[in-house]
């Protein structure tokens, strides 16, 4: 038999409704995948268990002819979506021990929709990071390395175990969530495809927070037709979210046609960066040619204030996770730890300086002084008004394009302790994502080619509000056209 | 009425006033949550996972909340804000769960208002409303349960506030006062709060600054969470008198927070403005901005029952009330109705307009049923005789069966035993006799057995008739009709 583990969504669907494949033996296959993959410290909470038996129910539904969409799929599911009675901890150390007595709707979802949990995935501490080196539970390694080296290179963040369980076949999907670009970055680091949808397509209840007006969840697979498949059972009106939409959900998979002729597509003249690495603007190029041989139509475009969308993000989302974090105080859950005689405010400030990390504090810190009185309208207001600006310009490109083609990161995924140092080009990962983020819009990472060294790169697709299906369907025509055959050499089993 | 004056060593001084009510708002569930909100339970048993700040939660608005907010402003004529926006103020505390609490600042649902304050002697005055927004209560610190630690209990975590904030309108204790025993007989009229400030429903911030009559404003200490209208007046009288014996010894007045202990009837400082949270307040990214239709607020309006100045107008107007009964009447919610409800069944009991009767109906309602009632310790609500059978006993005296004096005592058995007011005249044989030979029987009885009187009177001593009439009544068990004895007696009197 071939290997399970390597099997996609889809196909796994497909043999499982033949009656030719048991969830129970795709589920029992990956478990020894995770198992093995623990050199990757993709998970950082296992739950065979849970997963044996959910693979039975799914398998005995199936059998009683009510298989779903995601029937006996094994998946991996981001540490910060709350399962109910498991590691629910978004990688901190302030929320030691916590098992919420609550499902996310996204994770409730997939269940509702007969996945398999294989356990929780490791990721940027409160997804803060762009390379899951803020992890408490220690950085997790690309499953991809540089031709001839045995040098480690990190999976992107903050969805860093997202992308390296699905990378290392160590789970058929993931879920994954994007604030600035924590899906797409890593995605296109580990030569997955990773789709965040439209801001309020997915309930963020249940989600731990990080800035509640940027984050949404989405999926991480290792193919278009799997992105679709999974996200579509991840999204939908949920009441128990403000900010959730109250729209249909599409069939994604069935926007799969491959035919984008007469699509219009537009290139931002502003994503051209001095000093960006050739390869990058040659793969763009690529890609461009790619959506002229499929007969879209190619269109320069404008976002002119997109310089000012990462200053801009640096503002709104600390501001936002200065007051989201206020909740971690060590009185009612997780971490508490009291000095020797000492009162509440001794109690929050040791809690809070052991339970955060570096990267926590300093944009607790950021978003603590831009909301600080006096600073409140020269940063947060100001950050509120070109927020809209950006929003505004993707408004009027997406008037005269149907989607926008960028680069999805200005670089390959990097050695460990690269940028860690340096806060700023650690941010600097995120200039082509975070502009969507601000705006709300969906966007996707597809794998699209290799670096001189054999590292994945990936391309980015922008679409209109509540038009996921336009960006699969590019995506689903670049995956084609790129037809990477390349895969991540197994070193860690 | 006399301006309330602070006498000063160097001359006089005003106080200037100014409220901030935070009112709990009538709702089943909390504003961001399902949790219940029924007074007393046991710590904690009205938590849910959103007043806990568990890790994700997000809140969700309540509606109903929303609705007496806007009826309360509509009651109060004030602007209301078909766009408001929610926000966070954030500060630390352990019964604050989130962290922060969720509040309105820049936008509020409710804007400008008026409420008219009743003073002594029939004056009234018109108080300004600045704004009302709507806010979550924190839970509560319990700091006494052990000797090391602190208890939190969250059950007051999230429950949904109307804060309402007045202008620095009132310049003396009896106004401010007044202010909250008006607003709190609206709110309770309109049901918006029960207005129960023993169990914190209702609580005030008092903000205090004096000033030498016709200068600005002086600068003003804010006295927090006062929970009765006894204690407001007392933390008011107090701390006006502290802070001019502060400016006459050449001191400043330090703009900050202070609390007012009831035992020592004092304020003192909780913290100075130098202290004083940075509440960096930003819009609440977990919540849209709150925005209804006229619909929604006609559907508001249209549910407001009669306010209480309109009612006591009417009362006035219509049914020629006097300004006291009127006064009295419409002070509580339940007292009006029980009033209108009476009222109505003696109409139709006597068939007599509302105009001819009301104020008897009224005299009886404040005199003898709020006599009895507050002997018994009891409130309009669980009177033993009810509005109908009051209307019973009324039409009793209306139509002649009974007297106004037997009237009270068959009250007294009413209020004693429930039973209807016909049942006890039946029982008791108290039925007024109107027979006119069955009275001239009893008067020939009289005048045959007083002889001497007789004569007296008939000698020119016309005031007998009075004693006549009382041997008659005497005589009768009380039960002749007063009318038919005078009537009857002066011809065989004069012979």
């Amino acid at each position: 038999m071939t290997d399970l583990t390597k099997l996609t969504i889809a196909a796994a669907r497909d043999l499982m409704a033949k009656g030719e494949l048991s969830s129970r033996e795709l589920t029992e296959a990956h478990i020894k995948a995770v198992e093995a993959a623990r050199p990757l410290n993709a998970y950082v909470a296992e739950t065979p268990e849970m997963a044996l038996a959910q693979a039975d129910a799914a398998d005995a539904k199936r059998k009683a002819g009510d298989a779903r969409a995601m029937t006996g799929i094994p998946v991996g599911i981001k540490d910060l979506f709350a399962t109910k009675g498991v590691h629910t901890q978004a990688c901190s150390h302030i929320l030691d021990g916590f098992k919420p007595e609550y499902e996310s709707t996204v994770t409730q979802k997939l269940w509702d929709n007969g996945a398999v949990m294989l356990g929780k995935l490791n990721m940027d501490e409160f997804a803060m990071g762009s390379s899951n080196e803020t992890s408490y539970y220690g950085p997790v390694k690309n499953p991809w390395r540089a031709e001839g080296s045995n040098k480690d290179y990190v999976p992107g963040g903050s969805s860093g175990g997202s992308v390296a369980s699905v990378a290392g076949y160590a789970a058929m999907g993931a879920t994954a969530s994007d604030t600035g670009g924590s899906i797409r970055q890593p995605a296109a680091f580990t030569g997955t495809y990773g789709i965040k949808p439209t801001y309020g397509r997915c309930s963020r209840y249940g989600m731990v927070a990080f800035a509640s007006s940027l984050d949404q969840a989405g999926t991480i697979t290792r193919t278009v037709r799997d992105g679709a498949i999974m996200l579509e059972s991840i999204c939908g009106f949920d009441p128990k979210d403000s900010t959730s939409v109250n729209m249909p959900v599409p069939n994604f998979e069935a926007a799969l046609t491959g035919d984008i002729r007469g699509l219009k597509v537009g290139i931002p003249q502003e994503y051209h960066l001095a000093g960006m690495p050739a390869e990058i603007e040659a793969l763009w190029h690529q890609g461009i040619e790619w959506m002229k041989a499929a007969g879209a139509e190619v269109v320069d475009i404008n976002l002119p204030h997109t310089k000012y969308a990462l200053p801009t993000y640096y503002i709104v989302a600390p501001a936002e996770a200065s007051s989201n974090l206020a909740r971690y105080d060590g009185v009612r859950y997780g971490l508490r730890v009291v000095p020797n005689g000492g009162g509440l405010n001794d109690m929050y400030e040791a809690t809070r300086a052991a339970g955060f990390g570096d990267e926590v504090k300093r944009r607790i810190m950021i978003g603590t002084y831009v909301l600080s009185a006096g600073y409140y309208d020269a940063y947060y207001l100001k950050a509120q008004k070109v927020r809209q600006l950006i929003s505004d310009d993707f408004k009027r490109a997406f008037e005269k394009v149907d989607v926008i083609l960028t680069p999805t990161a200005p670089s390959a995924a990097f050695a460990f302790g690269e940028k860690s140092d340096d806060p700023v080009s650690m941010y600097l990962n995120d200039v082509f994502t975070v502009p969507a983020s601000l705006a709300g819009i969906p966007g996707a990472s597809v794998a699209a080619g290799l670096d001189a060294q054999g590292l994945p790169l990936g391309l980015q697709i922008l679409g209109r509000p509540f038009d996921e299906e336009t960006v699969l369907r590019v995506s689903g025509v670049i995956e084609e056209a790129a037809a990477l055959k390349a895969e991540p050499k197994v070193w860690w089993r | 009425m006399a301006k309330y004056i602070i006498q000063g060593a160097t001359g006089d001084f005003e106080v200037v006033l100014g409220l901030e009510v935070h009112a709990q708002v009538t709702s089943n569930a909390k504003l961001f949550s399902g949790a219940a909100t029924d007074f007393g339970a046991e710590p904690n048993a009205q938590v849910s996972l959103v007043d806990a700040a568990m890790p994700g939660m997000l809140p969700t608005i309540n509606e109903e909340c929303v609705r007496q907010a806007v009826r309360t402003g509509l009651a109060l004529g004030a602007q209301i804000n078909k766009y408001s926006v929610f926000d966070r103020k954030n500060y630390f505390y352990a019964d604050l769960p989130q962290g922060y609490q969720i509040s309105q600042f820049k936008h509020p649902v409710v804007g400008e208002g008026i409420v008219k304050i009743d003073l002594e002697d029939g004056y009234t005055k018109e108080i300004g409303i600045e704004r009302i927004h709507l806010e979550q209560d924190a839970g509560k610190s319990m700091h006494d349960q052990h000797p090391q630690f602190t208890y939190v209990d969250l059950n007051r975590s999230g429950v949904a506030l109307m804060e309402i904030v007045s202008k620095p309108d009132m310049r003396s204790p009896e106004e401010a006062g007044a202010y909250l025993t008006k607003l709190r007989t609206i709110l309770r009229y309109i049901g918006s709060c029960d207005g129960n400030m023993e169990q914190g429903s209702m609580r005030a911030d008092v903000n205090v600054s004096v000033r030498r009559p016709g200068e600005p404003f002086g600068t003003r200490c804010e006295i927090k969470n006062v929970n009765s209208i006894r204690f407001v007046r007392q933390a008011i009288e107090y701390e006006a008198r502290r802070q001019v014996d502060i400016i006459e010894d050449g001191g400043k007045i330090d703009q900050e927070t202070r609390l007012f202990d009831p035992v020592k009837g004092e304020t003192r400082s909780m913290r100075s403005k130098e202290e004083a949270h940075d509440y960096r307040y930003f819009p609440d990214p977990d919540l849209l901005p709150l925005e209804f239709d006229d619909a929604f607020i006609d559907a508001a309006r249209a549910s407001l029952p009669e306010l209480p100045d309109d009612k006591r107008a009417r009362f006035e107007g219509e049914l020629g009330l006097s300004a006291y009964n009127a006064a009295v009447l419409v002070a509580e919610q339940e007292s009006a109705s029980f009033f209108e409800v009476i009222l109505d069944e003696t109409v139709k009991a006597t068939k007599k307009p509302a105009k001819d009767v009301a104020t008897k109906v009224a005299n009886w309602v404040i005199g003898d049923l709020f006599g009895a009632l507050n002997k018994a310790g009891k409130s309009v609500a669980d009177s033993p005789v009810s509005a109908k059978q009051g209307a019973e006993l009324l039409a009793l005296i209306e139509d002649g069966t009974i007297s106004g004096r037997i009237a009270k005592e068959v009250f007294e058995l009413m209020f004693e035993t429930g039973k209807d007011a016909g049942t006890i005249v039946e029982e008791k044989g108290l039925k007024q006799v109107s027979d006119t030979g069955a009275i001239e029987r009893i008067i020939d009885e009289v005048i045959a057995a007083n002889p001497g009187q007789l004569a007296e009177y008939r000698g020119g001593k016309d005031k007998l008739i009075g004693f006549f009439v009382g041997q008659v009544m005497k005589l009768s068990g009380g039960k002749a009709n007063p009318g038919l004895v005078n009537q009857l007696l002066k011809p065989k009197l004069d012979g």
